[in-house]
């Protein structure tokens, strides 16, 4: 066999579904028997048949990718539960086999699969994919570049409301129809003490966060995925402040983002300043913001 | 032969990999170490607190690159992201060679993450040579490939895995990173002697040495990093040092990562064995 032959046709054994009961399936991809698929270009030894070494390799693959998933996405799994979760993982990875050189990127799809595949997202759909999009949004937080951040001196020669700021490229700004930010921090929470417990203790937890996650009520909010000092946090945002910070990073300068934000806004108008005033310099305080480049080549 | 050509003409000493529950340790008691050996892939980023460890560990320690998803043995073509983000990291962390594995793990590109065996043919050390020499070139610092180990092995092979090895860095001219617990799991998942083949590696290229743990199954061997160091293993490190000399040395523990102490106590056992080469060396 030529090699890239051999190749293609060892990783499609190595990543077809594993069985129920987490074996090789019997029938290899294409419906022949798999033992005469491994043995075409597998060789036996003293201990193993080529199907069982070929099945080494199959059970690897799938034990890596899966568990890459669950560590990527555990309030998605508590939302699913653990057997949907698992269900769900491997049609979303037989869909979405890896293609990047890293493990990180492995889940970079999920939140569009599901809402492609909604049958996958579980009885709360909206829920399922609220939490998903926040799970992903904290990995590209988490190692999202950052740029120099604006310093005050920046604004020295600023042109007021014909200013345009550039958000951090790490920034994630999203709004969702339920609080999966408390979701997500208190399943974090709960594996953390989980990691410690005893079964019975864990198995009461698990059924806790089941009954936290079934009465989570729908709850509009709007999140900034951000980081201080390398760590990433979850910011809740007035709608005025997600409208304008939004318009930033769609490049409109200050003026327009305010102006336009102001335009949806109930706020009485007396009380823009003081707000806008407030919330750029929080923004500024956290980094948001970068320093403009002609002032960074100069420096 | 030790500090040579393929590992920068250092002699780093005995290393061990950097993990992330030993970071806390690493900061804030400093303690002494020769060298770190950090994984590639997991610092290719564009910025966070992986790259913030890094920088500081970098302040103080000397640090080696080891990756993992090159795959020097895919018949595909090599991803030029993976080289572009691999270079930066190269530029950052200064290493004095990089290294990672002989084996594939990509096809179509699509990627399985994991490091899967070669058949051995002339066709592939032909393509793999020629992959390594490519990287070579572009990153501008020595590599040297590592074999790994394997529980399958292939009807098309033409010849033993060493002479695969041989094969492979005599015409892309590289290093070798010469993982004695990978030849002894492999020499009993495969019925060889493993002395043969720590007897037959090109000395000269030896530029690293690895020393893990494994776990024991019934009818195999699974390469877990995630025990302590076997003698049988240390008898073939032992044999590897006496043929290539005073060589880095790396002890890899990824999974049920015990302290800090416990694995730089592990690592720092191969001293036992350095010594003996350098005053056999004296005499």
């Amino acid at each position: 066999m030529k090699l890239m032959q051999l190749q293609r046709a060892m990783a499609r054994a190595v990543m077809q579904p594993l069985t129920s009961s987490e074996r090789m399936q019997q029938r290899a991809p294409g419906g022949s028997s798999m033992k005469r698929y491994a043995s075409r270009f597998i060789k036996p030894n003293d201990r193993l048949t080529s199907f069982e070494r070929l099945e080494i390799y199959n059970r690897q693959y799938w034990f890596r990718v899966l568990s890459a998933l669950g560590d990527d996405f555990p309030g998605l799994r508590a939302v699913l539960g653990q057997r949907r979760f698992d269900k769900m993982a491997k049609a979303y990875l037989v869909a979405n086999p890896s293609r990047s050189f890293t493990l990180r990127n492995l889940g970079s799809r999920m939140e569009s699969w599901l809402r492609k595949n909604r049958k996958w997202a579980g009885k709360n759909q909206a829920l399922a994919l609220d939490i998903a999009r926040l799970e992903w949004a904290d990995i590209e937080a988490f190692d999202g570049k950052a740029e120099p951040a604006l310093r005050t001196e920046d604004l020295a020669d600023a042109a007021g409301g014909k200013l345009k700021l550039k958000l951090q490229p790490y920034l994630r700004l999203l709004s969702f129809q339920y609080p999966v930010d408390d979701l997500l921090l208190e399943v974090r929470k709960e594996d953390e003490d989980t990691d410690f417990a005893s079964n019975t203790f864990a198995e009461r937890r698990k059924r806790k966060r089941v009954r936290a996650v079934a009465k989570l009520k729908p709850a509009y909010i709007f999140l900034a995925v951000h980081r201080v000092d390398d760590s990433v946090y979850f910011r809740r945002l007035e709608s005025e402040d997600f409208a304008i910070l939004a318009a930033l990073k769609n490049g409109k300068t200050i003026g327009a983002a305010v102006e336009s934000a102001m335009r949806k806004s109930a706020l009485p108008s007396k009380e823009w300043p003081a707000r806008v005033q407030t919330g750029f310099q929080t923004w500024a305080a956290l980094g948001w913001f970068c320093s403009p480049e002609k002032k960074r080549a100069v420096s | 032969m030790a500090a040579n050509r393929f590992n920068g003409f250092t002699d780093l000493g005995i290393g061990i990999g950097l993990r992330a529950p030993h970071y806390h340790h690493i900061l804030t008691r400093k303690p002494v170490v020769d060298w770190f050996e950090i994984i590639s892939e997991n610092f290719m980023i564009d910025g966070g607190r992986p790259l913030a460890i890094l920088d500081q560990i970098l302040e103080q320690y000397k640090v080696v690159q080891h990756g993992v998803s090159m795959y020097f043995g895919s018949a595909e073509k090599l991803n030029r992201e993976h080289l572009r983000r691999l270079k930066d990291l190269v530029k950052r962390t200064k290493t004095p060679w990089l290294s990672d594995h002989l084996c594939w793990g990509s096809v179509d590109g699509r990627y399985t993450h994991d490091l899967l065996p070669m058949p051995y043919t002339f066709e592939a050390a032909k393509i793999t040579a020629q992959k390594v020499r490519t990287v070579q070139d572009f990153l501008e610092i020595p590599v040297a490939v590592e074999n790994v180990s394997s529980y399958a092995e292939y009807h098309d092979s033409e010849m033993t895995e060493w002479e695969f090895l041989n094969e492979v860095v005599e015409r892309a001219d590289c290093g070798i990173l010469l993982d004695v617990n990978n030849i002894y799991v492999s020499s009993q998942n495969h019925n060889f002697n493993a002395f043969d083949y720590v007897n037959s590696v090109p000395a000269h290229r030896v530029a690293q040495i690895h020393i893990a743990g494994h776990s024991k199954y019934r009818k195999y061997i699974l390469d877990t990093h995630d025990h302590p160091v076997i003698d049988p293993v240390w008898k073939l490190y032992e044999r590897a040092i006496q043929r290539a000399g005073h060589t880095a040395t790396l002890l890899e523990w990824d999974d049920s990562i015990p302290s800090f102490q416990e694995v730089h106590e592990e690592a720092l056992k191969a001293n036992k064995f350095l010594h003996a080469t350098v005053l056999a060396e004296t005499a």
